[in-house]
């Protein structure tokens, strides 16, 4: 029973993970339509933005590891927005292929770009935040598990808020349903979709930190394999959906740990890929989402 | 007459200074492949830093059959599928006499078949995975074999540490530590130990929680990790923060200062087995670790480089033996090595084209590594 | 004789003669040429799914792999048995070669019925996933099998690809794929690109397009993966990732997606710039992706997407004045 509820507890903090990560994924789409397949590596952008900071910042302190997160949340946030002006932003009107080109391209860009500055070697993530263990029932938890739960937990009630308690964030919404109606009614698209993408990369780079947090390595291609594991999630849960987003994540987070301490465990990465097709072929929508009809 | 016969003179005189300063000028060239970057680069740069020091230093003494040795690296990032492609090239375009490497199983066990293929002695410096001389006569290693070495821990944890229950964790993406796992077990199962549980995981893997758990609910007395330094970093911390504080033990593959780095005061009282320690007290040892902290700005070289530096001796010592760079004298000659003297040990070839040679434990105490023992086959 | 036959035999007639006297070229520049031999394929069969086709597909080294997995089975499992203790003569050796590399291709197709059918109702970036997602799941599959070598991987698989052999199937692949497309039933595939619905409308059945194009696609990807492993003689299920899917889709871009002779010309320039740029190796990546980038803003349609036909025909016409011009 013990181990079960350590896993339990595991797959939760997995979860999180991928939730923070899914959210940035869920709101660009929502809105634009299309998968960024850059934001893994807007992920993995801010877990070296938290880790350059945090050499700097004192060790174990929660003011040193707030200070790190949220520079790597505001650092992401101007990446994300740079990169929509620069890149996506002229292709707004083409097919969506090229834009899904141009974004595999983006993240291609990032990735080895890091590794020619970063170099390839994995680096050792400080312990920014401070490290305690407590017991309960028999059941480990770490501080660091502690704070990915809770960290993860605000930012998703902030973005509740954000989406549904004020202004932008009904033009988000606005604009996810139709975006040509909300021109009409005087949204500036240009102002909100940068601001999505904003919002979504600060949400990543959170992801970021809180992944190196607890496994402690990190390298420039670090984002590819949890970026698609949340993109996975994002689709169970209903794309576009944010609630759905968490869903999913939460989902795919257990399910990844339980199958992870099983004897399937090498078949881990595959389970992700298969409830993926699964979704997509007998229930497009996702968990929560609602179908909209393929526009021609 | 006069006029032809002087310039005639002049053109012989010319094209003899000419063809003897381009004699001189031909190198022996040697080549190297090596992960100078990506996952396994602190074994790559290690293993090409002791070859380089070897190439340089028998250059200083007069190079080999009176010409200098010129070492072409390459680097093959450590993935799949470049090994071969650069080795061909070394080969083929370098024309090189000899191939050292690799430092991985794997990759070593990708471009043999290529230099049996072309008739180039190779030697790797640290692939312990017995596949690898397997593949064909002109393939050569320096260090011990993990069969051996799955013997050393088993011996270790078993005796020393006095374990009895263990559990293993193993990566299914390298031949190593599949291979080492499998040796391990065998001998540990044969003494009397048991092993209680065994998990899995792939290379590039960051969470172990779930097998850690799982690890944790059998209640074992240590854990054998037999992988690269970045997950066995990993697994020790994970598992410290599970309150999960017996021994991790594992092999060779866990020598780099990132180890250290990553996994913090999670690795403090963790054991591995090794080829070599610049600790050990013998004036051969000693007299490298010197020559290589004078080369390297005060770095101190690790097993990757001391069997890096005799993989490149013992090459250069068949091609003087072999009196020629032509085949298969340098194969033969390779085959014949006995009691080489390294700063690895002594180097005999057997009929396997692998030597014997003993292991070093090594200990993780107060941030750095400590000689405990030495064990022989 | 139809002028793309003619074309497919004397590919296939330089290539034996390549191969006949490959003794006296630098090994070197030979296994340059296998490389872009085998890209070609790859490319061109991509092409098909997603240049002609419009399906976006980034799982094509999946099929590569199961390709390249059941043909080292048959010659490294059932090879020695077949052939004998002596290794068989040069004729045995091509037959059972050429089986291998049939089965290889048959097995990939199996695959892309496997993949093509569930994902033919999707579209544009959710196909793209699922066909990625397809190819992960193929290869942590192949990772499993221990019978294959697991995540170790095949070694020992016996040297068989020859610039013959290379070039005859990539000879075949452009044959297949052009013919295909320029046929009557080949229009199709362009209609169902172009739009679905009006395809629909006027009675083709795209579905069955979208099948086909995959399927034969797929069949020349497993071509390709069987080539591949009886030339690099070692074949382990990471060499067979994403990444790889993405270096053929670019150079179908590059090439201009539904330009056989540009994806072609991309094919070539980029198996032989990585070489020529390996000093600089590290850039390769940074580049191909800045490439995709700046492609996709400033010429959508690919490097190399030009009407070669017209070229050639002015260049025809330019060489040649026709009647007395004087």
């Amino acid at each position: 029973m013990t181990e079960f509820t350590q896993q339990l507890l595991n797959g939760l903090s997995l979860g999180a993970i991928y939730a923070l990560i899914a959210l940035g994924y869920t709101m660009v789409y929502g809105v634009l339509r299309f998968i960024n397949f850059a934001h893994s590596d807007v992920f993995m952008v801010g877990a070296f933005i938290g880790y350059f900071v945090g050499e700097h910042m004192p060790h174990g302190t929660v003011g040193g590891g707030m200070v790190s997160l949220l520079a790597a949340m505001l650092g992401c946030a101007i990446l994300g927005i740079v990169i929509e002006k620069l890149v996506y932003r002229p292709l707004r009107d083409c097919p969506t292929l090229n834009v899904l080109i141009t974004a595999i391209g983006m993240s291609l860009f990032l990735e080895y770009g890091g590794q020619l500055v970063f170099g390839a070697t994995p680096r050792a993530f400080p312990q920014i935040f401070p490290a305690k263990t407590f017991a309960v029932h028999g059941i480990i938890v770490s501080m660091n598990q502690l704070i990915v739960i809770i960290v993860a937990t605000v930012l998703m009630v902030g973005l509740q808020f954000a989406v549904y308690g004020t202004k932008i964030g009904t033009a988000m919404r606005a604009v996810s349903l139709n975006p040509k109606a909300a021109q009409l009614v005087g949204v500036n698209i240009d102002v909100v979709i940068s601001f999505t993408f904003g919002l979504g990369s600060a949400l990543a780079a959170a992801g970021g930190v809180l992944y190196a947090l607890n496994y402690p390595s990190i390298d420039p291609l670090m984002g590819v394999v949890p970026g698609l594991k949340a993109f996975v999630a994002a689709i169970l849960g209903g794309i576009g959906n944010i609630p759905g987003a968490a869903l999913g994540a939460l989902i795919l987070g257990m399910v990844e740990t339980f199958v992870d301490g099983s004897r399937f465990s090498t078949y881990k990465d595959a389970i992700a890929f298969a409830i993926l097709i699964g979704i997509l072929l007998f229930r497009p929508a996702g968990l929560l989402g609602r179908f909209t009809a393929e526009k021609v | 007459m006069i006029r032809i016969k002087r310039s005639l003179v002049a053109a012989l005189a010319a094209l003899s200074v000419l063809s003897a300063a381009s004699l001189a000028q031909e190198t022996v060239k040697i080549g190297e492949y090596a992960s100078l970057t990506g996952k396994e680069a602190a074994f790559g740069t290690s293993s090409h830093n002791g070859t380089l020091l070897a190439i340089e230093e028998a250059n200083a003494a007069g190079g080999v059959l009176g010409r200098q040795i010129e070492l072409v690296t390459e680097d093959d990032q450590s993935k799949q599928g470049e090994s071969s492609t650069i080795v061909k090239k070394l080969i083929s375009r370098d024309k090189v006499v000899g191939i050292l490497g690799e430092v991985a199983s794997m990759r070593s066990l990708e471009a043999a078949p290529i230099c049996q293929a072309y008739k180039t002695p190779m030697i790797s410096p640290s692939s312990t995975n017995p596949k690898v001389t397997q593949i064909g006569s002109y393939i050569f290693r320096v260090c011990f074999i993990d069969p051996f070495q799955g013997t050393v821990m088993a011996k270790f944890a078993k005796d020393t540490l006095k374990l009895h229950r263990v559990a293993m964790l193993t990566s299914v993406s390298s031949a190593y530590s599949v291979g080492l796992a499998k040796y391990f077990k065998e001998r540990f199962l044969a003494d009397g130990g048991e092993i209680v549980i065994e998990q899995k995981f792939t290379e590039g893997d960051k969470d172990f929680n779930a097998q850690l758990t799982a690890i944790k609910a059998a209640g074992v007395d240590g854990i054998f990790v037999p992988g690269y330094y970045t997950e066995a970093a990993l697994i020790a911390k994970q598992a410290r923060e599970l309150e999960m504080m017996m021994p991790l033990f594992g092999g060779d593959g866990w020598e780099a200062p990132e180890l250290i780095e990553i996994g913090g005061t999670a690795v403090e009282g963790c054991y591995y087995s090794t080829h070599y320690s610049p600790q050990v007290d013998t004036p051969k040892v000693q007299s490298f670790v010197t020559r290589y902290k004078a080369r390297y700005d005060g770095k101190v070289p690790d097993a990757m480089a001391a069997l890096g530096y005799d993989s490149a001796m013992v090459m250069i010592d068949a091609i003087k033996r072999a009196g020629t760079t032509e085949e298969p004298a340098v194969r033969n000659a390779l085959a014949a090595t006995n009691g080489f003297e390294g700063v690895t040990g002594t180097t005999t070839m057997d009929k396997d084209r692998n030597p014997t040679k003993a292991a070093v434990v090594i200990e993780v105490k107060d941030g750095k590594f400590k000689f405990v023992q030495s064990v022989s086959p | 004789m139809p002028k793309p036959l003619i074309a497919l035999l004397a590919t296939v007639l330089v290539a034996f003669g390549v191969s006949y006297y490959s003794d006296h070229i630098d090994p070197y520049y030979l296994d340059v040429l296998t490389d872009i031999g085998i890209n070609i394929i790859l490319a061109v069969s991509l092409n098909l799914v997603n240049g002609y086709t419009g399906q976006f597909s980034l799982g094509h080294a999946g099929f590569m792999s199961v390709g390249a997995y059941t043909s080292a089975a048959i010659t490294v499992l059932a090879g020695p048995r077949l052939l004998g203790d002596d290794g068989g003569t040069a004729l045995q050796q091509g037959l059972l070669f050429l089986v291998a590399l049939l089965a290889g291709g048959l097995g990939a197709a199996l695959a892309g019925l496997a993949v093509g059918i569930p994902s033919l109702r999707l579209k544009g970036d959710y196909l793209a996933l699922v066909t990625l997602g397809f190819g992960e799941i193929i290869r942590v599959i192949f990772q499993n099998v221990d019978a294959l070598g697991g995540a170790l991987g095949l070694n020992g698989i016996p040297n068989y690809t020859t610039i013959f052999w290379v070039y005859t199937f990539a000879a075949l692949t452009v044959f297949t794929v052009v013919c295909l497309v320029r046929s009557t039933y080949g229009r199709g595939f362009i209609a169902t690109q172009d739009d679905e619905i009006a395809s629909e409308a006027v009675g083709l059945n795209t579905t069955r397009y979208k099948i086909v194009a995959f399927v034969v696609g797929a069949f020349f990807a497993g071509a390709a993966g069987g080539l591949y492993g009886h030339f690099k003689l070692t074949i382990t299920p990471s060499g067979f990732d994403f990444t790889k899917s993405i270096e053929i889709v670019v150079m179908v871009i590059l090439g201009g997606m539904g330009n056989t002779p540009g994806v072609i010309l991309a094919a070539i320039l980029l198996t032989v710039l990585p070489e020529v740029l390996r000093a600089v190796d590290q850039y390769r990546m940074v580049i191909y992706s800045v490439l995709l980038v700046v492609l996709m803003l400033v010429r959508p349609r690919g490097l190399f997407n030009f009407d070669y036909a017209a070229i050639f025909t002015r260049l025809k016409r330019k060489l040649m004045p026709a009647g007395g011009a004087r």
